[in-house]
């Protein structure tokens, strides 16, 4: 009888390839499988690289805005600010009152947005169809505000080294206030929807767990690292611009897990509005927009600065180092997705095929920060 | 606009190096605390400590760098535990690496800073002290050419395998440029 | 006999689809998708009603064209229901999801179903260069003609039935099984892993939870004492829905699973799987998949309704709208699942079927072989049954919210101050 061969058994390779319904953008993950574990991941960016960093030694601080706002797509205000408080601050610029309220309310309610397109995909990812209309219909309302005040939905292009490109419209104060409570239900139907759902919790809990050591050593910053039980929110622990007035909470999980990561953003959401109407609480109903006597066409002395802002996403740090000329020299932006998708190999230990969709969802990048 | 934006007309070192004429030093109450703490904790680096705005930065030679990043970490005075941001910033003559810390627990920030001739740009890898190092590195080597020697996978991270140069250096050119 | 109509048909439809099978592939590359399919159908459902007619003809005389004409009527009618089904899942969904589903094609977009039909038909027919050729066209066969055959011996009213089989409920579950080798070879077939990994899936997860469907729908066979499908609607006093409550969630659950709806519709996900055993079928092929789902949806519904809510009895209307009625009632709360729930992934999908449907299923088979042995009155039954069922909500609700997560919420100013 002839001598039996053990049986050959060889991990499956599945290229989760850069157009796949589930990746969030273009990104590969290449997985080793075994049956329906996996056993390695790999993950594969650059396919939006632009050169952003590149771009902008070329351009003048004017032009730079357009492409912060195009970095993480998700959240242009948020970008946008973070650079032009880096310029102000090697400017040594006092930003008028009520531009930096305003600044402040488009922050928030940008917020709210992008955090709204997590819900709606992460809720795809589960395989629930009906969250992701219900937050897409709240993020048309926020949209048509931010179309009123900068005339796009999303590249705004509104932020200037001093304040504003123009004034906000004369009913913005109200639209913003009508707009919040149906906001507040909106989110509050979210939640009733998604958040304590069995099946969500199944597919949710416990998975992707990292512990809050290893996610600072990664360097993991934002909704990631405050579902582990850091609370580290940059707007509470350097506040800038005016985020010392606010009073406002900060939602930290327990484990670290996706549904902490999910929880943390959709409290995260009901904060915003709560900052939103203390801003519009606060905010002077007559100023200039623009640093007076600012010139159209910043020039920062020479130097270099870090700035760092707490972005939907995580920490977005801009560090500028200035020549002297219209045109800077250096501009290295930290992206927030970029750090945060470092860990996905230590976030994937473990887990089934099924799960690696879940766990890329609840890290929410953004290709294009990822990519730059 | 030229193809290859040169140093600018009257200053040899773009930004001044380190950190030095043009920025006034704004350091807050922890900066200042930090910048008296630094010499006790590294009393080797004592002369390499400058001011940046509102940042204390010290300039280390790249054989020091993974003990300094070492001990700025495990310090209990300092307990840098979170690396910000790796920068590869290119002066032409030299290549700068730019290291921003953080303490979660001490909540001051710092900046640790390597030179390099852009000839042989080789620097030690801190992925050893901090894992977030990673992909920064990667990206550091992918548009820079530095090499960080004991990086686990200095493969390309944004370019292509086979992408030929370095289009973060100042002398990758702009415009006229073919690609195909 | 009838039996030899039945036979004749069973002849005719595998001529048929063997004939346009063949022509299909045959043509398909030649002249195109339209035609291809085109003349494939034209001719192969001639021939084979020429060759069920002469046949039965043949064997019982003039008389058996009257089940010809049943046959062929069923076939357009479940095609009918396919399209209502399509557009009522659409407009529904939709109007679940605060929006107002297809609108444009034809009056509240009812002729949506069409446009998609004729879309898919005329679409590319692209055959991928590794795939196994025969096993590749066979599968959405093998798939779809059970869906339909199952058919033949449901009742819509005690005398609207092709054939009513004394072995009725035995033949329905037993040919709703074999639609499953259709996946499994499908994905097999496609040569790409995301299609086996689908068809593995897929076999896991349909073949699990067959047991839970079959023991219940055993159970009610006890109680009406009978596989007749007309017999069990007849001797329901009162609905078996109210004597063996569980039975009826088992079921549901059993066939939601069986069908591949959310929340059990992990095994062509489109957002993990890319669509698992079906990811490199399109257009016609596809289509037949599509068809062969929305049937079996219909089937499991009826089938719900002939087993638990009393099939056509119900007052002033006539029994066929009754049983309509209570069969797309049934579709409705399917449909309100898939616009509720997440799916499952794999491995809890095959722990609920095995660890709490399967022996809650047995439960059920106990307490009604108690029940019958020991003469207990319905309500007997129907309250062990409700006790049963409510103390395991219960336990399941216990377990979830003993896991309850929390979030801290801390003010911002303590964090500020505490740097």
């Amino acid at each position: 009888m002839a001598e039996a061969r053990p049986l050959e058994v060889r991990e499956i390779l599945v290229n989760m390839g850069p157009q796949h319904p589930s990746t969030h953008g273009v990104f590969r993950m290449v997985l080793w499988v075994d049956g329906e574990r996996i056993v390695r991941v790999e993950p594969h960016i650059g396919y939006l690289h632009r050169g952003s960093e590149k771009l902008c030694e070329g351009e003048t601080y004017l032009q730079i805005p357009t492409l912060f706002d195009r970095l993480d797509y998700l959240s242009n205000f948020n970008n946008e600010l973070a650079f032009c408080l880096a310029v102000e601050k090697l400017m040594g610029l006092e930003v008028p009152e009520r531009a930096a309220y305003v600044r402040v309310i488009l922050c928030e309610l940008n917020r709210i947005a992008s955090h709204l397109m997590f819900y709606a995909a992460f809720g795809l990812d589960v395989g629930a169809m009906t969250p992701s209309m219900y937050a897409f219909r709240e993020r048309e309302r926020i949209q048509q505000v931010f179309e009123a005040v900068s005339g796009a939905r999303m590249m705004h292009d509104y932020f200037r080294v001093g304040g504003l490109r123009q004034p906000p419209p004369d009913d913005f104060k109200e639209r913003v206030q009508r707009l919040l409570p149906l906001l507040e239900k909106g989110i509050n139907e979210c939640d009733t929807l998604l958040t304590h759902n069995e099946v969500f919790l199944a597919r949710t809990r416990g998975i992707g767990k990292i512990s809050p050591q290893e996610a600072i050593a990664w360097g993991m910053t934002g909704p990631c690292l405050r579902a582990c039980g850091v609370p580290y929110d940059i707007r509470a622990v350097e506040p800038y611009s005016l985020y010392d007035r606010f009073d406002f909470a900060i939602p930290v999980g327990a484990q670290g897990d996706c549904w902490d990561r999910y929880m943390v953003r959709v409290e995260e959401m009901r904060q915003s509005i709560h900052i939103i109407r203390q801003a519009l609480q606060q905010m002077p109903e007559e100023g200039p927009v623009l640093t007076p006597g600012a010139r159209r066409l910043p020039r920062p002395p020479k130097g270099e600065v870090y700035v760092r802002t707490e972005n939907p996403r995580g920490e977005l740090g801009v560090y500028l180092v200035s020549d002297g000329s219209e045109r800077p020299y250096r501009v290295k932006i930290r992206a927030p997705s970029f750090a945060n998708l470092q860990a996905l190999p230590v976030l994937m230990r473990d887990c089934y095929v099924a799960d690696a969709v879940v766990i890329l969802g609840s890290l929410d990048i953004v290709l294009g920060d990822v990519d730059r | 606009m030229s193809d290859v934006p040169k140093a600018r007309p009257g200053s040899p070192h773009p930004a001044g190096g380190h950190g030095g004429a043009g920025s006034p030093e704004r350091l807050d109450a922890k900066g200042q605390a930090l910048k008296g703490l630094l010499p006790e904790v590294l009393p080797a680096f004592h002369s390499h400590i400058s001011v940046a705005l509102d940042e204390v930065v010290l300039t280390v030679p790249p054989e020091r760098l993974v003990e300094v990043c070492f001990t700025l970490r495990d310090d209990p005075r300092t307990r840098f535990d979170f690396l910000r941001c790796l920068s590869v910033v290119d002066y032409v003559t030299y290549l700068e690496v730019v290291y921003h810390l953080w303490s979660m627990e001490k909540r001051h920030k710092m900046v640790v800073k390597v030179q390099v001739p852009p000839e042989a740009p080789q620097v030690p890898s801190v992925t050893g002290v901090w894992k977030g190092a990673d992909w920064f590195e990667r990206e550091g080597h992918d548009l820079y050419g530095v090499v960080f020697t004991g990086h686990p996978n200095l493969a390309p991270l944004l370019l292509w395998e086979g992408f030929p140069g370095y289009p973060g250096r100042k002398s990758y050119p702009f415009h006229n440029y073919t690609e195909w | 006999m009838p039996e030899i109509a039945v036979l004749a048909f069973v002849a005719g439809v595998v001529l048929a689809f063997g004939l346009f099978s063949t022509l299909a592939i045959a043509l398909v590359p030649v002249l195109g998708s339209g035609w291809g399919w085109g003349i494939g159908m034209g001719t192969a459902a001639v021939a084979g009603t020429v060759v069920v007619l002469l046949l039965t003809v043949a064997g019982l005389g003039l008389q058996a064209l009257a089940y010809i004409g049943g046959l062929f009527a069923l076939v357009t009618f479940l095609s009918l229901v396919t399209f209502a089904l399509v557009w009522l899942e659409r407009k529904y969904l939709g109007r679940l999801q605060q929006r107002l589903g297809p609108t444009r094609v034809g009056p509240f977009g009812l002729l949506q179903p069409v446009a998609d039909a004729v879309k898919l038909l005329l679409k590319e027919d692209i055959v991928p260069a590794w795939a196994d050729r025969v096993v590749f066209w066979v599968a959405p066969l093998i798939a779809f003609v059970p869906a339909f055959m199952v058919w033949v011996t449901v009742p819509f009213s005690r005398d609207l039935v092709l054939r009513n089989l004394d072995l009725g409920l035995l033949y329905v579950v037993a040919f709703s099984v074999v639609g499953i080798t259709g996946l499994l070879v499908a994905g097999w077939g496609s040569a790409n892993k995301y299609g086996v990994l689908g068809s593995l899936r897929s076999a896991a997860q349909l073949i699990s939870y067959e047991i839970p469907l079959i023991v219940v729908a055993l159970t009610i066979a006890m109680l009406a004492g009978t596989l007749n499908l007309v017999e069990i609607v007849e001797r329901q006093r009162p609905i078996y829905a109210l004597v063996q409550p569980l039975g009826l969630f088992l079921f549901l659950l059993a066939g939601l699973a069986e069908v591949g709806r959310t929340p059990f519709d992990i095994y062509h996900a489109e957002s993990e799987i890319v669509g698992g055993p079906f990811v490199e079928y399109s257009g016609a092929h596809w289509a037949a998949f599509y068809l062969a789902e929305y049937v079996n949806t219909f089937l499991v519904a009826a089938l719900t309704t002939l087993l638990f809510l009393g099939g056509w009895k119900g007052p002033l209307l006539p029994p066929v709208v009754w049983f309509l009625l209570k069969t797309f009632g049934v579709v409705v709360v399917m449909f309100w699942f898939r616009g509720t729930f997440p799916r499952l992934r794999i491995d809890q999908l095959m722990a609920l079927g095995w660890q709490m449907l399967v022996p809650l299923s047995f439960l059920t088979l106990l307490l009604t072989g108690v029940a019958l042995y020991y003469r207990w009155p319905w309500w007997g039954l129907s309250l062990a049954s409700t006790a049963v069922l409510v103390g395991v909500g219960w336990l399941v609700h216990q377990q979830a919210s003993r896991q309850r997560p929390v979030l801290r919420l801390i003010p911002a100013r303590e964090v500020r101050s505490a740097g």
